[in-house]
């Protein structure tokens, strides 16, 4: 394109209607929660005990912090301090990266325990509790999915802040970006007490 | 495209050139064209099939094929035909080559979002086509996917649906895409209440394809995560629930006929008033009610299980709701009807496409009213006459708007003129075809025929035949009218910009339009779309 077109607010626009998407992306899985809530309420509570609660307040924790650090460096690009928001970026992505070990060492024990889709421990366990466990791995691990993504296209976007593609009267990419990592906090703020909290 | 053309515009301005001027193209009108060429390739692919499995139905037991080809064909017949041909088909081709030229732009909101969504389609596609040829053998779950049989059975049911799933992802970047478009891009004085109908349509199938598809997207992955880990989730065994599947699918997937049907309307509210030579009777309304079946449409889908155990309550609930659904449609029906009248009636051949489709989906609405009832339905549940409906809204709405848009729209874009003669013999094989195929299936649907089946009892062979022989009519329908539009798109004669004499934005710019649609300076509009006063259209 010849004529250089740029529409700030059309970018804004568009990223809130992909988070929409992804909005009723994790609703499929809340219904079927809010389903199998209904039909087994004490195989779920029983289930939902053998949650580890340290594992998941921790999380939480992170995924609040590092959502905290995204906005920091959404102000600190607006004023132009680029060292600031490279760093607040690298925190950021730091606190996605120990959201995930954490996540691995906390799968791995259950695993451990032989609590994973398809075992033979839970399906001795009954239909509520094993339909719980299938719940609690694919939402937890789509959510997952979601921490990676967001981590790569905020390393991505540092980089391109390191080499001046993304500046102070140029950061709609950051913004969009932090919109998107707020949006996987949210989600993580609804997970966290339906399955490890109010059971 | 070979270098001998003397096509100009768009297809010759680019900035790369030769092949990856094509395959890079962010310009909305190539990549309008790719799709365009996609979607018919598909067509055709599936429409062999659909021929294949009315042969195979012409009379009682085994005629060419062996019962569990049979499952596969129509399986692929169906995930072709919805996929990969009816809900990309006019949103993202003819979306793509006219919606930024109808309000005023030089581009969509996000052209290279544009061109990642054309390569989900393209990834898409090939996956699906590499399900029917590799792993355990072609999908034979019918396009629906349904539990428990889609968990359990050994064909390559992951894979076609993985494929779905991309070709979800391609729609939803199209719908954010084109929301973001309306609502930023129109130029100056192109105020809501002067946007043609199309892109009204348009704007209501986007919003749909935002809000329902990441639902499909998320039912398909958990039938891949249920076939390679075990889910469980729909399985009674372990806490799970097969009627949520049900649920969760036509939760997208009665939307998505919208998606097909929408756009459609809005090609056939743009084609009627050029050739009444009258503004569109009650322009509102039609605006108004395009959101309204987007709206009422979403909340409609559990028609689709009366008979697969539901309370009577939610039964009354959807049946109701279903006939809300109709308001809106027979509001634009009845517009259109009224557009005609008194008009200065112009039989052109997007015109008699534009006919038919009225004619067809008449009679697919008021089928779809004989579904939507629970006492009829109850009767009618997975017999052909389903299957009848749904071509006659789906083909004979979606297919030929579809060509009324090809027919209407492509002299635009390439500059010359198919021949009217030919294109009216198409029209009339396809449309006498059609009608015979379909009225036939219907017909034996109510005698109780069941849908899908291999084989029937003697008593439907009649039948079954007057609606093979239609198929063959429509066939050879089909094969005119693509050649036709074939040959005279390429060697036809050279149109100026206003063959048709229409009065939206594109038929002020040159025919083929240039890259940058409008030049250098962005159009003005003081008028509405459908104002004919001083509006000529040229010789050709």
């Amino acid at each position: 394109m010849s004529i250089e077109h740029r529409d700030d607010t059309g970018a804004r626009f568009g990223m809130w209607l992909f988070l929409y998407t992804e909005v009723i992306l994790f609703s499929g899985l809340f219904i079927l929660y809010a389903m199998a809530l209904s039909k087994f309420p004490q195989q779920f509570a029983e289930a939902s005990h053998k949650l580890n609660i340290y594992f998941g307040s921790i999380n939480t924790i992170v995924l609040l912090t590092s959502s905290l650090t995204i906005a920091l460096a959404v102000t600190a690009i607006q004023r132009g301090r680029i060292r600031q928001t490279l760093i607040l970026c690298g925190v950021t992505v730091a606190l996605a990266l120990l959201f995930l070990v954490n996540k691995y060492f906390e799968w791995s024990e259950e695993i451990g325990h032989g609590i994973y889709p398809g075992s033979e421990h839970l399906a001795e366990m009954g239909p509520g509790v094993t339909n719980f466990f299938n719940l609690y791995y694919f939402t937890a691990g789509l959510h997952g999915l979601h921490v990676f993504i967001g981590a790569t296209l905020i390393s991505i976007v540092a980089v391109l802040t390191a080499k001046g593609k993304v500046t102070s009267d140029r950061y709609t990419l950051l913004e969009n970006s932090a919109l998107y990592w707020h949006l996987v906090d949210l989600v993580w703020i609804f997970l966290f007490p339906l399955y490890y909290l109010i059971l | 495209m070979s270098e001998k053309t003397t096509y100009t515009g768009f297809w010759q301005e680019s900035p790369r050139t030769g092949i990856l001027g094509w395959l890079l193209t962010t310009d909305h009108k190539r990549i309008g064209i790719l799709y365009l060429g996609c979607i018919i390739t598909m067509f055709i692919v599936a429409a062999i099939l659909g021929l294949a499995i009315r042969l195979e139905l012409i009379a009682p037991g085994r005629t060419i094929m062996d019962a569990q080809t049979y499952n596969a064909t129509f399986t692929v017949h169906g995930i072709i035909m919805i996929f990969m041909f009816l809900i990309p088909s006019i949103p993202a081709a003819f979306g793509n080559l006219l919606l930024p030229i109808h309000i005023g732009a030089r581009d969509v909101s996000f052209p290279k979002l544009n061109l990642l969504s054309w390569y989900c389609y393209i990834v898409g596609g090939v996956l699906a086509v590499t399900s029917i040829f590799s792993g355990g053998g072609a999908p034979d779950t019918g396009w629906t996917f349904y539990v428990p049989f889609s968990t359990q059975t050994n064909t390559n049911v992951s894979l076609a649906a993985f494929a779905a799933f991309m070709l979800g992802f391609s729609s939803i970047l199209t719908g954010i895409n084109f929301v973001t478009t309306v609502h930023r891009l129109r130029c100056k004085g192109m105020k809501w209440g002067r946007l043609p109908l199309f892109v009204w349509t348009l704007y209501a199938t986007a919003w749909i394809q935002v809000l329902a598809t990441p639902m499909i997207g998320i039912t398909l992955v958990l039938i891949i995560l249920e076939r390679t880990f075990g889910a469980g989730l729909f399985d009674v065994a372990r806490g799970g629930d097969p009627i949520l599947y049900q649920h969760l699918f036509w939760i997208y997937s009665h939307p998505a006929v919208y998606i097909m049907i929408l756009p459609g309307m809005g090609v056939i509210s743009e084609i009627i008033p050029t050739f009444s030579r009258k503004p569109l009777f009650g322009y509102w309304a039609m605006a108004l009610s395009s959101l309204a079946i987007a709206f009422a449409g979403s909340l409609v889908w559990a028609h689709h299980m009366y008979a697969s155990g539901m309370s009577d309550l939610a039964i009354l609930i959807f049946s109701f709701l279903t006939f809300i659904v109709a308001i809106p449609s027979a509001i634009k029906v009845f517009n259109w009807v009224s557009t005609l009248y008194k008009g200065s009636i112009e039989l052109a051949p997007p015109m008699l496409f534009a006919l038919a489709f009225i004619f067809n989906f008449a009679i697919g609405g008021l089928g779809g009213l004989a579904l939507g009832a629970a006492a009829s339905d109850i009767h009618l549940h997975d017999t052909t006459f389903v299957v009848g409906h749904f071509h006659y809204v789906m083909f004979g709405g979606g297919g030929f708007a579809l060509f009324a848009a090809m027919h209407y729209w492509l002299p635009k874009f390439t500059g010359r003129m198919y021949n009217h003669k030919m294109a009216v013999i198409g029209w009339a094989l396809l449309f006498v075809g059609f009608n015979v195929t379909y009225m036939a299936m219907q017909a034996v649907g109510i005698m109780g025929m069941p849908r899908r089946y291999y084989d029937y009892i003697p008593e439907f062979t009649t039948l079954n035949l007057v609606s093979t022989i239609g198929s063959w009519v429509m066939a050879v329908g089909l094969i005119i009218m693509f050649a036709n539009l074939w040959h005279g798109l390429r060697k036809g004669r050279p149109v100026g910009k206003n063959p048709w004499g229409g009065a939206t934005l594109e038929w002020d710019i040159p025919s083929p339009p240039p890259m940058e649609n409008f030049g250098e300076e962005d159009p003005v509009v003081t008028k509405g779309p459908y104002e004919f006063k001083g509006v000529v259209a040229d010789e050709y």
